[in-house]
């Protein structure tokens, strides 16, 4: 039995009593937090559909085939797999589009496959880089975003590599 | 519109390589095929989405998030020389870390914006050293638990959804550390 097994079953314990301890109605925040679930789920279904139709379009045109083998050098040098070009490009970009590129990938390999988990370790810790810049600085009437954009793109090719690295390391490929 | 050209340039991209290569007899049983498996996927992953986002909503009412923002202000304090001395951006750039760790997405967007226009004050639409270190912390995810990917991984039937987890932390650790690094490094470049 490994650690992570464990994680689910005793977070839930933990969160339980400690809910208890303090007085809050964890059934109510419960229920609450799934409602809000559900509708992250409705705002982003709709996009799914868009973006999963192009992503089968572009994998059964031979476009993401020739994406991967342009990149391949670059990309087995680093160790990260080739075939998971298409979500090094969109991830910056867009949020579902890297869900729809990401699941895509997940099903066709496996998500106990080498490739599946890098997948899943690239979408898990990374955000939509372009989007949240535009949203803080939209927001706050900046026009000179400085360094900022070079700073979080170093962080997001950092963490490209990190994902292969730490995949190969702790599930061995 | 930057997802209307997207979209496109991939439809068209497509449709272009598979006239190429003489798949174009393919392209149609895929749209389909891609339709439905959005709507499988989304079915799929809907327990272990809301049961997670369920479990967030709890910890964040049993006080951990203010727990965690008050656990962040000693880092911050470092981060963010000159903005953590007003009381208010330090509040709200500590909650809205707090709500990102939690995967609170809907909580933390508003405390951010409201921590980068208090930062923003007086600038003339050039950002500070500060605020551009914020927003890039905010590019880099902190979330404690991948609830989307566990639920994608879960509904395509891994035997653990949540195994990738340390792989998760350890990455989102080393970005963050990059991000930070060049961000503290770039500054001088960019007068």
């Amino acid at each position: 039995m490994s650690l992570s097994t464990l994680i689910v079953p005793a977070l839930l314990c933990a969160t339980a009593v400690f809910a208890m301890r303090r007085r809050v109605d964890a059934y109510a925040a419960l229920c609450r937090g799934a409602e809000e679930g559900l509708s992250a789920l409705v705002r982003i279904f709709p996009s799914l559909v868009a973006l999963l139709t192009a992503v089968y379009l572009f994998r059964a045109s031979g476009a993401t085939a020739f994406l991967g083998r342009a990149l391949s050098p670059v990309l087995t040098l680093l160790g990260i797999p080739p075939e998971t070009a298409p979500l090094l490009l969109i991830r910056p970009i867009s949020g579902s589009g890297a869900l729809a590129v990401g699941s895509e990938l997940m099903e066709t390999y496996g998500p106990d496959s080498h490739i599946g988990r890098v997948a899943a370790v690239m979408l898990g810790s990374s955000e939509t880089t372009f989007y949240t810049v535009a949203v803080y600085f939209g927001a706050a009437g900046i026009r000179k975003t400085r360094h900022t954009i070079p700073a979080a793109l170093c962080a997001d090719l950092t963490m490209f590599f990190t994902s292969a690295l730490a995949v190969r390391v702790l599930f061995g490929s | 519109m930057a997802m209307a050209r997207l979209w496109t340039g991939m439809v068209v991209l497509s449709f272009f390589f598979a006239a190429l290569s003489g798949n174009l007899s393919l392209l149609g049983p895929a749209a389909l095929e891609g339709a439905s498996a959005a709507v499988q996927l989304c079915i799929s992953m809907a327990g272990i989405l809301c049961l997670w986002s369920g479990v967030m909503e709890l910890m964040n009412q049993c006080g951990l998030s203010s727990l965690l923002a008050r656990a962040f202000r000693p880092l911050l304090r470092r981060l963010l020389p000159q903005s953590s001395r007003d009381p208010e951006v330090l509040a709200a750039v500590s909650a809205n870390l707090s709500a990102n760790m939690l995967g609170l997405g809907n909580a933390a967007t508003p405390l951010g914006i409201r921590a980068c226009r208090a930062m923003a004050r007086g600038c003339g639409g050039v950002a500070s050293d500060d605020l551009c270190l914020l927003v890039v912390l905010n590019t880099a995810s902190i979330q404690l638990l991948p609830t989307t990917v566990a639920g994608v991984r879960g509904a395509l039937g891994a035997a653990d959804p949540f195994d990738i987890l340390p792989a998760v932390w350890l990455t989102s650790l080393v970005s963050l550390a990059a991000g930070l690094a060049a961000a503290k490094l770039l500054a001088r470049l960019y007068p």
